[in-house]
């Protein structure tokens, strides 16, 4: 069962976009994903960050972790199949910020 | 056009793999040497790992074509449904079930490495793990399934699911049609493992000869 996350940012249904940051180390958000419009599908729950915890670190403090859509012809210039395929990735609050235009944060 | 006769490079074949063998055995006497894990330790999750094949997936899924109560448990709780079946999935994942219906068909993949809900399933299959399903499923799912032998209706949604974080991913493939005679352990026959994965469908003795 995946419990909610307490003091999430993002809540399901809200449009974000995927941080377009180079990070050195054990990084779980995919490349193709970077700079990439999507939205909150669900609320997976907090766990250990993994860029600390493949450091040998306690990965604290956890981080929330939310099911992100993404409409496949955002991903791929060019993408063949229906428009109404998407992809879903998991990724960790620090990858995310609000979708708005022209806005960048900084690196996670 | 490449050698390979489309536009992306194959992986090489393994010829070194005795000599990846051999380093990781190397490692291993060095992590028992140092005392981070025991040889009972490594023989232990070996066999826990052995135990475990796709068939454990077939049940889950033949149970709930045929108890609906046991779906709904299976796609909001998917490590306490595998627990009823005495199937111990407990551990530090977390297990999500996603169902194929007629407005989706799912895909799992892992782009990052070869994430797979393994204390269900046991191992992923070698091409799971694979760079061309790895790099390819993500971008091109259609022409990918159609390699399989599961041609999809060019207007079906497909949902790709890129595991990489803390989840591991399973498919609910739908029931056949002509399966309404049939009882649960002949129904769990029907499922394949790449069914689990979304690569493949479960197809009745009739359909599959069609093929």
């Amino acid at each position: 069962m995946i419990s909610p996350a307490a003091g999430a940012r993002f809540a399901p249904g809200d449009d974000v976009q995927v941080r377009d940051v180079e990070k050195e180390g054990h990084v779980r958000t995919p490349d193709y994903t970077k700079g990439k419009p999507g939205w909150i599908a669900e609320i997976l729950g907090t766990f250990p960050n993994p860029e600390s915890l493949a450091n040998g670190g306690a990965g604290l403090p956890e981080k929330p972790l939310y099911k992100v859509g993404f409409r496949q012809t955002d991903l791929w210039g060019g993408y063949e199949g229906s428009p109404e395929d998407i992809l879903f990735v998991d990724i960790y609050e620090h990858w995310l910020q609000p979708r708005e235009h022209g806005e960048e944060e900084k690196q996670p | 056009m490449s050698e390979n006769g489309h536009d992306h490079k194959h992986e090489e074949p393994r010829h070194d793999r005795s000599r990846w063998a051999a380093r990781i055995r190397a490692v291993e006497e060095l992590l028992v040497e140092k005392g981070v894990f025991t040889k009972e330790e490594v023989k232990a999750q070996v066999e826990y790992m052995e135990a475990r094949t796709y068939e454990n997936g077939a049940r889950l899924v033949a149970r709930a074509w045929v108890d609906p109560a046991f779906k709904k448990r299976l796609l909001s709780d998917t490590r306490a449904a595998a627990a009823e079946l005495g199937i111990d999935a407990s551990g530090p994942t977390e297990f999500v079930t996603v169902e194929n219906t007629d407005e989706v068909h799912n895909v799992i993949v892992c782009t990052l490495c070869s994430c797979y809900p393994r204390a269900i399933l046991g191992r992923p299959p070698d091409w799971y793990k694979s760079f061309a399903y790895r790099s390819r499923v993500v971008v091109e799912p259609r022409e990918v399934l159609r390699e399989f032998g599961l041609e999809l209706p060019e207007d079906k949604p497909i949902a790709v699911h890129d595991s990489s974080a803390d989840l591991r991913y399973l498919v609910l493939p739908q029931r056949p049609e002509g399966t309404e005679g049939m009882v649960e352990d002949e129904l769990a026959a029907l499922v394949t493992r790449d069914s689990l994965i979304g690569t493949d469908v479960p197809r009745t003795a009739r359909e599959t000869s069609r093929v």
